[in-house]
Parts: C-alpha cells; structure tokens; sequence
C-alpha cells in the first residue's frame, strides 16, 4: 500500500500588495516531520495558511493527505489540526467548555488522551481561558488540536515567546503525536534549534521564496567553515560550492555547501592555508543561505 | 519510553554521533548485551525527542561499523560478535588517518606528528 504524501504543493504563488509568494514547492512523506525556517514576514504563515485552504492561491497546486486543496478542505481537515499563533479561544469559558465544544465536533476525540495532555501540560480544565498566561494558552490550543489525533498536525510558531520549560513540553509532545508512524506534522519557526531538533526534512523561506528544502542530515553534513591564512593574497580556487567570504587581513573565512574531504587540499593547492574545518549549526547554515540569496539578487533587481 | 540519553549542544559533534556514542556506552557497559533488540527507530526517536531521520542515521553508520545488526522488518539488535575493542581501535584508526591528512595538509612532517601525540597524552 502506498500512502499519497503529508504535503505536496507545486509551484504555488500568490500577490499581496507589498509581498509575492512565488513558485513555492514543498513535499514530505506521512510519518515525518517538515520544519519551515525563515525570518519575520518570509511567506511562512501564508504558506501554512495556502496549506490548510484558508487563502488559495493563484497558481499552482496543493494537495495534503491526498486531498486538493481547497477543493476538497472539509474532508481533509478533519484530518488536521492546525495551529496558528493568533488564534482565539473564548475569554469567558473554561478549558473543559472547549474541550466539549471540540470533542462535539470531531468524532477522533481521544479523551483519555486529552486528560494525560491535561496532566502533561500542567493545566485546569475548569480554569477560565482569561486567566491563562500566554505559555498555558498555547498548550491549551495544542492540547485541542493533539486530542483528536488528526494525522497532519499544522502548527504555525508553536514555540514563539515560551519559556525554555514550556517549549520542552511542546516539543516534548510534538515528538510523542509521532509515535503512530502515519502521523506527520509541518511546523513554522524561527527558533533554528527547535527546528534542528526535531524536524526530518528543513525547508528555508526567506522574501517569499523557497530557497533550499531537504533533509535535516544532508543540510548539517553539507555545509562547512573554512579558516585560511592567505599570505600571498591568493585568488580562491573557483569552486561553485563557495556561499561566502569573509577577509580579515591575511585571514579568510570560507563558507562552503556540498562539503567534500578534497575541499581543504584545493585551497592548500591555491596557495592558502588551511586552519580549521567547522561544522555549521542549522542558524549559520540559514543565514549563509540568505546572505548568499540577497549577494544574487542584487544583479536582478539592478537589470 | 524513557532511555536516558543526554546531548549536549556544546559538544560540537552533530547528533547523530552522539546518539551512537551513547548506544556504544550501553553495549560496552553491558545495558545493552550482545544479541539484544535494539528499539525500533521510531521508538528510540520519539523516547529522546530527536527526529526520526537523526536516529536512522545513528543506526545506519553503526550498522556499517558492525556494532549492530539491522533485518529487514525484524528491527535491530546488538550484533552478536560485537567486539568492543575492534570497533575502537577501528575508531582510532579513522582518527589517526584524518589526523595524517590534516597534519598533511597542515605541512606538519610525520616525526613532528609523532611528537605531537606523544605530548597530547595525558
């Protein structure tokens, strides 16, 4: 049996006055974690929201679980919860009230599940929703979406202004939803280690494009820092791989994707020192992928 | 399920290292004794909070060394043969080569090498 995949969109774009998404493709497998990273105002949310039907776009296609969207939204959502950051839960009532409200609208309820959430997250069911700090609002919104055990889980910024204790939790229980191996999850952030933690495939976002999308050992095994002495002021060998240049001097800071062991001795061939050879986190790796994005689009922009 | 694994953010070696330097821990002080099945990936993944790609990794490269044994839809155990020994010196080895290929690189000649080992023991 094959499975269609989590989340296929194709060439999706959509015009807004000050910001253009454009020729976005993402794709995961069920049972796998996508983790989108990019800056403030970088097309996440409008992907999310391009995603779950909310907004369609004007070209291009999206299909989750199987399903078109936004053709046929109401027989996939209910095999989604989705969680965005401005999402708004009744002032007045309890916990409980929206657990009720939930569970009488989607059959999936798992109340056991949602009393070990409960207990998980530390919560009062018969505590009012106005009275919860912003770290219990959250969980409370997740715990809504978890009890019903949909097998997508869209959760835009779930770690966005949580105390250290709190994010553990959520990415705690994000990781246990993953115990059914049918379940996946695609998940917007720009807390890079968040996203280096748990995520199976990384996709980069930034000024509404896609600007690398793979798996999370090939970004962290790709990338490299390499500190040269450069005495004689040599040129660098001309390898494509090169995604940035620092110069202090005679010292020289390459930043190279596609590492490969041959890369060191190029450069000793070259006439320059080689140092030392670094691992990049998954935040140098972003912002040396946007550095390099901006470095390109200059010359478009002038044309 | 709870295994107990730690990480460390400082160390500087990507996770998947860590998570098969923690499972060579548990084989080499018996926890985890030849022959015995390993969790499946999942399990191990969602136990330790770690994406499920990290974790296939970790398995995949100890695997290759011979640490563990992977059969198709029967999961992994601890190889039967495992040697803990071999596989170190194995790993001292591999260290020993990139070592050979930075000093060379660094144009540091073999007696200075050697010296260098000598003085970096404790």
């Amino acid at each position: 049996m094959h499975l269609p995949m989590a989340i296929e969109c194709r060439g999706i774009s959509k015009c807004y006055p000050h910001f253009q998404l454009r020729d976005v493709d993402l794709s995961f497998d069920q049972g796998t974690v996508m983790g989108l990273v990019g800056p403030n105002g970088a097309g996440k949310s409008t992907i999310l929201r391009i995603v779950m039907g909310l907004i369609g776009p004007e070209s291009g296609s999206v299909k989750v679980l199987g399903y078109s969207m936004p053709d046929e939204q109401i027989a996939a959502k209910r095999n989604i919860g989705f969680v965005a950051e401005d999402m708004r839960l009744y002032e007045s009532e309890t916990i409980a009230f929206h657990m009720d409200f939930v569970r009488s609208i989607f059959d999936s309820w798992d109340e056991d599940y949602a009393g070990l959430l409960l207990r998980r997250f530390d919560l009062n069911r018969n505590q009012k929703v106005k009275g919860l700090s912003h770290g219990q609002r959250v969980k409370a919104t997740l715990l809504l979406a978890l009890a019903r055990r949909p097998s997508l889980l869209v959760f835009d910024e779930p770690t966005t202004g949580l105390d250290p204790a709190v994010r553990k939790e959520v990415l705690d229980e994000m990781m246990n939803a993953l115990e059914d191996e049918t379940r996946s999850i695609l998940f917007s952030s720009h807390n890079t280690l968040d996203v280096e933690q748990i995520s199976d495939y990384i996709t980069f976002v930034h000024g509404g494009r896609v600007l690398d999308s793979r798996n999370k050992e090939e970004f962290i095994d790709g990338w490299r820092r390499l500190r040269l002495t450069n005495v004689n002021n040599a040129p660098l060998p001309t390898l494509p791989n090169i995604k940035g240049v620092q110069q202090s001097g005679r010292l020289w800071t390459v930043v190279v994707n596609d590492y490969d062991d041959e890369f060191p001795a190029e450069f000793t061939a070259a006439g320059l020192e080689v140092n030392t050879v670094e691992r990049l986190t998954l935040e140098e790796i972003f912002l040396a992928n946007v550095n390099f994005a901006k470095a390109n689009a200059q010359p478009e922009l002038a044309s | 399920m709870e295994f107990g694994f730690a990480f460390s953010q400082t160390d500087g070696r990507p996770l998947y290292q860590q998570i098969m330097e923690q499972i060579k821990q548990r084989i080499a002080v018996g926890d985890w004794p030849p022959a015995a099945p390993l969790p499946s990936i999942r399990e191990l993944a969602t136990g330790i909070k770690v994406s499920i790609i990290t974790v296939k990794r970790a398995y995949l490269e100890l695997e290759r060394e011979g640490v563990i044994v992977t059969q198709q839809g029967r999961g992994s155990r601890v190889n039967d043969t495992v040697d803990l020994r071999t596989i170190q010196r194995k790993e001292l080895l591999h260290h020993l080569k990139q070592a050979g290929k930075l000093a060379d690189t660094l144009g540091i000649p073999d007696d200075e090498l050697l010296r260098l080992i000598d003085q970096n023991r404790d």
